[in-house]
Parts: structure tokens; C-alpha cells; sequence
């Protein structure tokens, strides 16, 4: 099979096209539940605390995230088309300077990555990051 | 195609990336490995030879370039235990002959290999040992106590370039293997050759083809986050294009191993490498 | 006991008053979430990692909830700032009981 490098820039293209056009879905339920859990029915501000996650997982058993907040208390990372939303939540001590860290993540299909800070002060700051779940080529 | 597809492909994997390296070099723990060579000259329609590594994702590469953060050296470690474990009727572990495990180094390079005209590969040394010499009973080909031991084991040579022997006597073993690699099976109606030599680098649904190098076996798979067999990764392909796989250790899957093996001389063994 | 865990840690051997480190931990643990089923179409039950704690001389660094969306081999990476020499103490807690500890010593000039 003969493949063109203008027909992989258009496939890229389009590509990338679909990735922009992508709306975030709305929140599963369940997981606006576990956000009210930890914020109390607060109000989320945005900004603060920085969510990295790859756009494109090649496989959802083992998806890199990293949480940065300076200023945060703690950080709970939900995933909102997980079975169960619940991730994982970070207390911050004292000696953690940079409130930050990495883990690795199980995520069941294409869904948004949440975080939530709840600072020094005692106000919240979301983070969210839509993460493609990839098929394998051949279904494996 | 190839090279251009190649560069194309990681340059928008990288130009996506938050964990882009600065180069596409293969740069692990900051030895820098063979990754793309020239391809041997018995193969006839491949001029470059790429590392599996080359098509993945950033955050997949990453996870490769520092031994710590590789999922596989958990194994490698399980390695470590078994090594010294006394098992069998002789109370021997491997340590009571192979007193360092560095002295593999080169092993992988060089396997599958003739020995007294069979083609043997590392899980045939390790279980003859494990037989003949310590007592005890043979692992399954791609059981974790065997995947944990060809890890150790190939992970020895890590960095050395494959250099299997395909002449002389390994001539017959090489011509049956070349022959399965180019020959069309299952409901698909597919040949190795089909996807990993004419369309590597290409998309197959969401994901990259290789050139199905076998180089960093066994393989780590996020997939299934345990190390994986070449044999049990062939199977797997033959699986997926409904086939009946051939049986984990047996001759065809040996044939095969050698002639893929030597498809890719000249790349730096990566044991254990990091996949999707 | 969970089979085959064992604690993993990367911490500096040396560092300057008042330095931000970076540690990694990984612990082997299979993370088994409940979602899955064996052959026989039961449900296989949860067995996971469900905290982490990272200390240094006795002060919190870092103390973690884990739930089963946490990967195969839990990973951490995060930074500590070490005032003094001392020692890092990492202790994983299992859903079966078990307690999975060890200790890092570092020197701080």
C-alpha cells in the first residue's frame, strides 16, 4: 500500500480537526455528587491549580496525570465515565512545597479528568481534562 | 513510504505531547540506544529499521527512558528473587552455577540459536536448566515466574545491538520462519508482512503499526501491565486476524522468532521495553 | 498478605538545606478494582493499595487516598523540601490488612 505524505497530512489534519471540535459531555452524575462531597456546594473558581493529562491515551490502564497547586490543602481527582468516579485525593504536608504530584490512572473509556483543590483559605479551584481512551489497532 | 511516514508520524506524536524529549532519540537513563539502523541486506523492501519504541505515544516513550519509572523492572526485580531461589530435587537455584547474572550479557542478542540442529530459544536454556540440572519442573513459555526470568536474563544485554545467526546450520530454521512471515492466514487473510513491512507506521484504527521488532522482549504492555513473550505476542496477532495461532514453543513460533529476530540486527536489545 | 508487593522508593542520597527533592515510590500491587470478572462470570472482589503516607522526621509530606482508578503498581511522584538530615519514612496500606513500610535516609550539608 502505497501511502502519500499528502494523504498523511490530511489525515492528520482531520485528525486534529475532530480532537478541536470535541465538546466536553456533561458531568456524570455521579461524579457532581463526589465534587459536592469535598467542596460542600462551594464555589469553584479556576486557575490555580494545574491538571496535566494526556489529550490521547494509546491505553487506559495506565494514564500519566500530574496535579499542581500551590496553596492547596488537598486535591481529589475524579473521572467522570469511570464505574466509580473516585481517583484518588492528595493531602498536602507541610514539606510538600510545590502542592504538587504524579500518578498513573486507570480511565474505562474516553471521559473528562477532574480535579479539585481545596486551598489555604478554604475556597475551591477546579481543574478538567478531556482524555481520548484509544482502541487498539486491532481490537486488542 | 517509511522513512518519511516514520519521521511524519513521530513528529505530530511529539508535536502533541506534554512529555515531548527534545530529540526522538532513545535515550535511556542517558545511554543513547540504536534505534533506527540500516536494515540488514537480506531484507528487500525495508531500507530503515525502527525501534517499536518510535511509535508510540510521548507519555508511552517516557515511561521507557528512566528505569525507575519503567513498569517492566518491577519484573526484573521478581527476576532478581528467582535467580537466587532454590527449586527442584537437586536444591540448586540458578545461582549455584550462574553465579553472576551480568555474565548473560550478549545471550539475547544472539537467540534463538541451533544447538545439536534444534532451534532453541531462552525459555528452552532456562527450563533445560530448570529440568536437567535443578530438578525441577519446566514453567510454562509465557508464565510470570518465566517472563520475570528472560527479562533478567535480556535485560543483561540491554543495549547491545541483536545479532542472531542466519547462516550455516540456522539457514533451514530462517527459511521456514521467512516463509510464515510472508505467508497469508486466518479470516483476514493476513501475513506478518502485511501489516508490520507494508504499512508500519500507519494508522490501524487508533493506533500506529510497527515494523514488529522484537528487540525489547519481553515486553512490558500497558495493556495488561505484566511482561509479555515474544511467542505470546504472536499469537496474539495471529488471534487477532482469526487465525489459529501456532502452539508457544513450538517450532513454527522458534522459525518465526529467529527470522524476526534477524529482521531487526543491528537494534539495541531494550529489555524490558515499554508498549501500549 | 497480597502476593508479590514489594515497596520500591527513589529519594537523593544527599542534599543542601532547604532543597525541593523529587521522590518516586511504586509499590507491586496488582490494584485489583472489583469491576472485573473471573471465567466463571463472578465478580472478582477489591483488593487495592488504599493509602499512602510519605513522612520525613516524623512531619507529613504527602498522605494519599487511593481508590481502584489507580493503576496496576501504584506510582507517586512528588516533591519533599528537606531542612535537615534525616530519614524519609513511606508506609502503603493494603485493603487485607497489611501494612507495607520502608525508610530512606538522607544527609543534608
Amino acid at each position: 500500500m502505497e501511502l502519500s505524505r499528502r494523504k498523511l497530512l490530511a489525515m492528520g489534519a482531520s485528525s486534529i480537526a475532530l480532537m478541536s471540535l470535541g465538546t466536553l459531555p456533561a458531568f456524570a452524575s455521579k461524579a457532581d455528587d463526589e465534587i459536592a462531597k469535598f467542596t460542600g456546594g462551594a464555589e469553584l473558581g479556576e486557575g490555580a491549580l494545574e491538571l496535566t493529562a494526556p489529550e490521547i491515551a494509546e491505553n487506559g490502564n495506565t494514564v500519566p496525570i500530574e496535579i499542581s497547586a500551590p496553596g492547596a490543602v488537598s486535591v481529589t481527582v475524579l473521572a467522570d465515565g469511570n464505574p466509580v468516579p473516585n481517583v484518588a485525593t492528595f493531602n498536602f504536608g507541610k514539606l510538600n512545597a510545590s502542592r504538587s504530584a504524579s500518578t498513573r490512572i486507570r480511565l474505562s473509556k474516553t471521559q473528562n479528568v477532574i480535579a479539585i483543590a481545596k486551598m489555604e483559605d478554604g475556597s475551591f479551584q477546579m481543574a478538567k481534562a478531556n482524555v481520548k481512551v484509544t482502541i487498539g489497532g486491532c481490537g486488542g | 513510504m517509511g522513512m518519511k511516514a516514520i519521521t511524519f508520524v513521530s513528529a505530530l506524536v511529539f508535536a502533541s505531547s506534554a512529555y515531548a524529549q527534545d530529540s526522538n532519540q532513545l535515550n535511556v537513563e542517558g545511554e543513547i540506544y540504536a534505534s533506527t539502523v540500516a536494515a540488514p541486506s537480506h531484507m528487500e523492501n525495508v531500507d530503515t529499521l525502527y525501534s517499536g519504541w518510535h511509535f508510540r505515544s510521548g507519555e508511552t516513550q517516557a515511561l521507557q527512558l528512566d528505569d525507575f519509572d519503567n513498569p517492566g523492572m518491577v519484573f526484573i526485580d521478581q527476576g532478581i528473587d528467582l535467580f537466587g531461589k532454590v527449586d527442584g530435587s537437586e536444591g540448586k537455584s540458578c545461582e549455584s552455577c550462574h553465579e553472576n547474572v551480568e555474565d548473560f550479557a550478549g545471550l539475547r542478542t544472539a537467540l534463538p540459536r541451533v544447538e545439536n540442529g534444534e532451534l532453541v530459544a531462552m525459555e528452552d536454556l532456562v527450563n533445560e536448566c530448570r529440568t536437567e540440572r535443578m530438578g525441577a519442573d519446566a514453567w510454562k513459555w509465557s508464565s510470570t515466574n518465566m517472563t520475570a526470568m528472560t527479562g533478567l536474563i535480556g535485560f543483561q544485554s540491554r543495549g547491545m545491538p541483536m545479532s542472531v545467526k542466519i547462516d550455516g546450520d540456522a539457514t533451514k530454521f530462517w527459511e521456514k520462519g521467512k516463509e510464515l512471515y510472508y505467508t497469508r492466514v486466518g479470516q483476514l487473510d493476513m501475513a506478518c508482512s502485511n501489516c508490520h513491512e507494508d504499512n508500519y507506521g500507519v494508522m490501524i484504527r487508533a493506533d500506529h503499526l510497527s515494523q514488529g521488532q522484537i528487540n525489547g522482549f519481553p515486553t512490558y504492555r500497558l495493556k495488561n501491565a505484566k511482561l509479555n513473550s515474544v511467542h505470546a505476542r504472536f499469537k496474539g496477532c495471529m488471534s487477532n486476524i482469526r487465525a489459529t495461532p501456532f502452539k508457544e514453543g513450538g517450532n513454527e513460533f522458534k522459525a518465526l522468532e529467529l527470522y524476526i529476530a534477524s529482521r531487526g540486527q543491528g537494534l539495541a536489545v531494550e529489555t524490558p521495553s515499554v508498549r501500549n | 498478605m497480597a502476593s508479590g508487593v514489594k515497596p520500591r522508593v527513589k529519594v537523593p542520597k544527599k542534599a543542601s538545606a532547604g532543597d525541593v527533592i523529587t521522590i518516586k515510590t511504586l509499590i507491586s500491587h496488582k490494584m485489583e478494582s472489583g469491576q472485573r470478572k473471573d471465567g466463571d462470570g463472578n465478580v472478582i472482589p477489591r483488593s487495592i493499595i488504599n493509602r499512602f503516607v510519605a513522612d520525613f522526621n516524623g512531619e507529613n509530606v504527602i498522605d494519599v487516598t487511593l481508590e481502584p482508578a489507580i493503576s496496576t503498581n501504584p506510582y507517586f511522584q512528588f516533591d519533599a523540601m528537606v531542612p535537615e538530615s534525616g530519614e524519609f519514612h513511606f508506609t502503603w496500606y493494603d485493603d487485607d490488612g497489611d501494612v507495607y513500610e520502608t525508610k530512606k535516609k538522607i544527609t543534608v550539608s
